[in-house]
């Protein structure tokens, strides 16, 4: 059985004519299937060098590189939570913010939940100083939070 | 002094001012009606004769890249627009992306014509996800406008774009590790030569510039080199080889300030008016004790220093690296400069891409030293240590291949100058201070 769906070659396929050659489609493959699959396991990237004609090594080579990507061991949650730890927010309380949020779920940057609703984690600098301390949730950035803020945010993840 | 009017930041607070309906109604893409009149080499020559240098961090004159790219080349040569705003502090190019998005995509069709590009790549962080979508929209109007893709404003021009999507990777802003990165390998920086406009991109001729950059084109374009030489400071008469430092800059100002903002102003404007007159004083009633002046990679200015001019050779007169990307990260006076420079040292340990080992190893030695003098380990021997690695680490050493390293070292060497006592008292008082979450799974 494989592990990407035809619908996801589909849109991996559909990159390719933005580039002059497969490869550069690694990383808009690497993002396509790790969005919808919450990791890239070992069969996928086999199946991304398989459609991109490179060697599962040179895929995994330029996925390990960005820790961006989860493999199949550590997938990530139904969300993904980011807190900003970087020297902005860690003025404004963002280190703290972190720790408050870690010890109200039970759960360290880089682990997900016990429920699988979200994966916490910390981010370097994610350009939203104005607003420090800053999360972003999924693609969306949230500013000037605490910890009631940010757990409403966190409750309200479906 | 008269107020400044802004000219990148003009149409922020215009109600929908990201779609090419109000662009247009504002006068947007009669910049590229004249530029698509215009020889690319006079566009060119226009930008160059402006003095309009580089925002992304180093100052390097726009125009005269360009001019690096063969003469005659049959093509393709790419444009690569650098919108991997990483930089600790530094927020400005997500102002523009969100809010005024057209600005940069006729820029970047400014550019693409003075440098006879077909196809520009714009890399963008992941994490400006606001950024993406509405650059996303942006590009979809333009084509269905007849903007972007073939014959532009019947015109014999084709341009097509496409938005490139990082993953989180500090080097990527380096533009040899983001052309590494868009060719779907790691993000390595590539050494030099050859430059990127010989061999760039699939080994192709290649421009990378900054988004404020190409937003800068657009204006010059429209009000002329005149006027963006009206703005700013002129060449120091002393100094031949300096282009002077022109046109109107956005700074970002954070940390510990009242009004945290972005805010457009002639170059040259000082820490002090910066965050006194824009960002409503220190928070607290208290005093600032250092002042970040381009992002953490540019080093800090003291208390002392406030008044240095922040134009593209101030911050360099007081041992700063430059003016980097004129993010201003404020620190007040009851914080710890252990505890910052802790802070800028683990950031770049986590970002240093691991290709060459003074860099490596170094931003990992210091986070470490830092970590024992937090945790009550500390001896005044190690900050001599942290100054003997901080100094052997960088292209200024000539150690490594990109200037991260020289960015991880900076802050490092004016802390340990400017702030000594600080750090004398911390080691011989005994303190102890703990990271207040959980280190996990990284």
């Amino acid at each position: 059985m494989s592990a990407l769906t035809e619908e996801l070659r589909e849109k991996i396929r559909a990159e390719f004519p933005k580039y002059p050659n497969k490869r550069a489609v690694t990383l808009p493959a690497l993002h396509i299937v790790h969005d919808a699959l919450r990791c890239v396991s070992t069969e996928s990237i086999r199946e991304i060098a398989n459609l991109l004609e490179l060697h599962p090594s040179e895929v995994h080579d330029t996925m390990s590189f960005y820790n961006f990507f989860k493999d199949e061991h550590h997938p990530l949650g139904k969300h993904r939570v980011w807190f900003c730890r970087s020297i902005s927010c860690m003025l404004r309380g963002g280190e703290e913010l972190l720790g408050e949020v870690c010890q109200k779920y039970n759960v360290k940057p880089g682990e997900t939940s016990a429920d699988g609703k979200f994966t916490l984690e910390f981010a370097e600098c994610l350009g939203a100083c104005e607003g420090a301390p800053c999360a972003l949730v999924d693609e969306d950035c949230h500013m000037t939070l605490d910890v009631n803020s940010a757990s409403k945010l966190i409750d309200g993840l479906k | 002094m008269p107020t400044f009017e802004p000219v990148l930041l003009a149409r922020i607070n215009t109600p929908d001012s990201h779609t090419l309906a109000t662009y247009q109604r504002d006068g947007g893409y009669q910049a590229l009606r004249k530029a698509l009149d215009m020889a690319p080499a006079d566009v060119t020559t226009l930008v160059k004769d402006s003095g309009l240098r580089g925002r992304g961090g180093a100052g390097f004159p726009c125009g005269l890249k360009w001019t690096f790219l063969p003469k005659d080349h049959p093509g393709p040569i790419y444009l690569c627009i650098n919108a991997d705003e990483s930089e600790p502090g530094t927020f400005n190019n997500r102002y523009l992306m969100e809010m005024d998005p057209h600005q940069l995509i006729e820029g970047i069709a400014i550019a693409c014509h003075a440098i006879r590009s077909k196809n520009a790549y714009l890399y963008l962080r992941f994490e400006y996800g606001l950024s993406y979508r509405r650059l996303d929209a942006a590009i979809k109007e333009c084509y269905a406008a007849g903007l972007l893709g073939k014959n532009i404003l019947g015109k014999g021009f084709d341009l097509d774009i496409v938005l490139h999507r990082g993953a989180a990777a500090y080097i990527c802003g380096e533009e040899t590790g983001l052309i590494e990165s868009l060719e779907g390998k790691r993000a390595w920086p590539r050494i030099k030569p050859p430059f990127p406009a010989i061999e760039g991109l699939f080994r192709k001729p290649t421009i990378v510039n900054n988004v404020e950059t190409l937003c800068c084109v657009k204006q010059i374009l429209d009000r002329g080199k005149e006027w963006f030489q009206s703005i700013g400071v002129k060449p120091d008469p002393n100094n031949p080889r300096d282009p002077g430092s022109y046109g109107p800059k956005l700074y970002t100002v954070s940390g510990h300030v009242n009004k945290p903002c972005c805010v457009e102003l002639p170059l040259g404007v000082t820490a002090r008016e910066l965050i006194e007159e824009h960002a409503g004083g220190v928070w607290k009633g208290r005093k600032a004790k250092a002042v970040v002046p381009g992002g953490i990679s540019m080093g800090f200015l003291s208390d002392k220093e406030l008044d240095t001019p922040l134009d593209f050779n101030g911050p360099g007169k007081v041992g700063c690296l430059g003016l980097g990307t004129a993010a201003v990260v404020v620190v007040d006076d009851q914080t710890n400069m252990v505890d910052v420079l802790y802070n800028c040292a683990r950031f770049f340990s986590h970002e240093s891409c691991g290709q060459c080992t003074p860099c490596r190893e170094g931003t990992n030695w210091m986070t470490r030293i830092l970590d024992r003098i937090r945790s009550g380990n500390g001896s005044m021997r190690d900050l001599d240590l942290l100054t003997e690695v901080a100094s052997s680490m960088g292209i200024i050493p000539g150690t490594t291949i990109c200037g991260l390293s020289d960015g991880a070292a900076w802050p490092v060497k004016n802390a340990i100058q400017k702030f000594r006592g600080d750090f004398e008292d911390y080691i011989n008082s005994g303190r102890k201070s703990v990271t207040p979450y959980p280190v996990g799974a990284h």
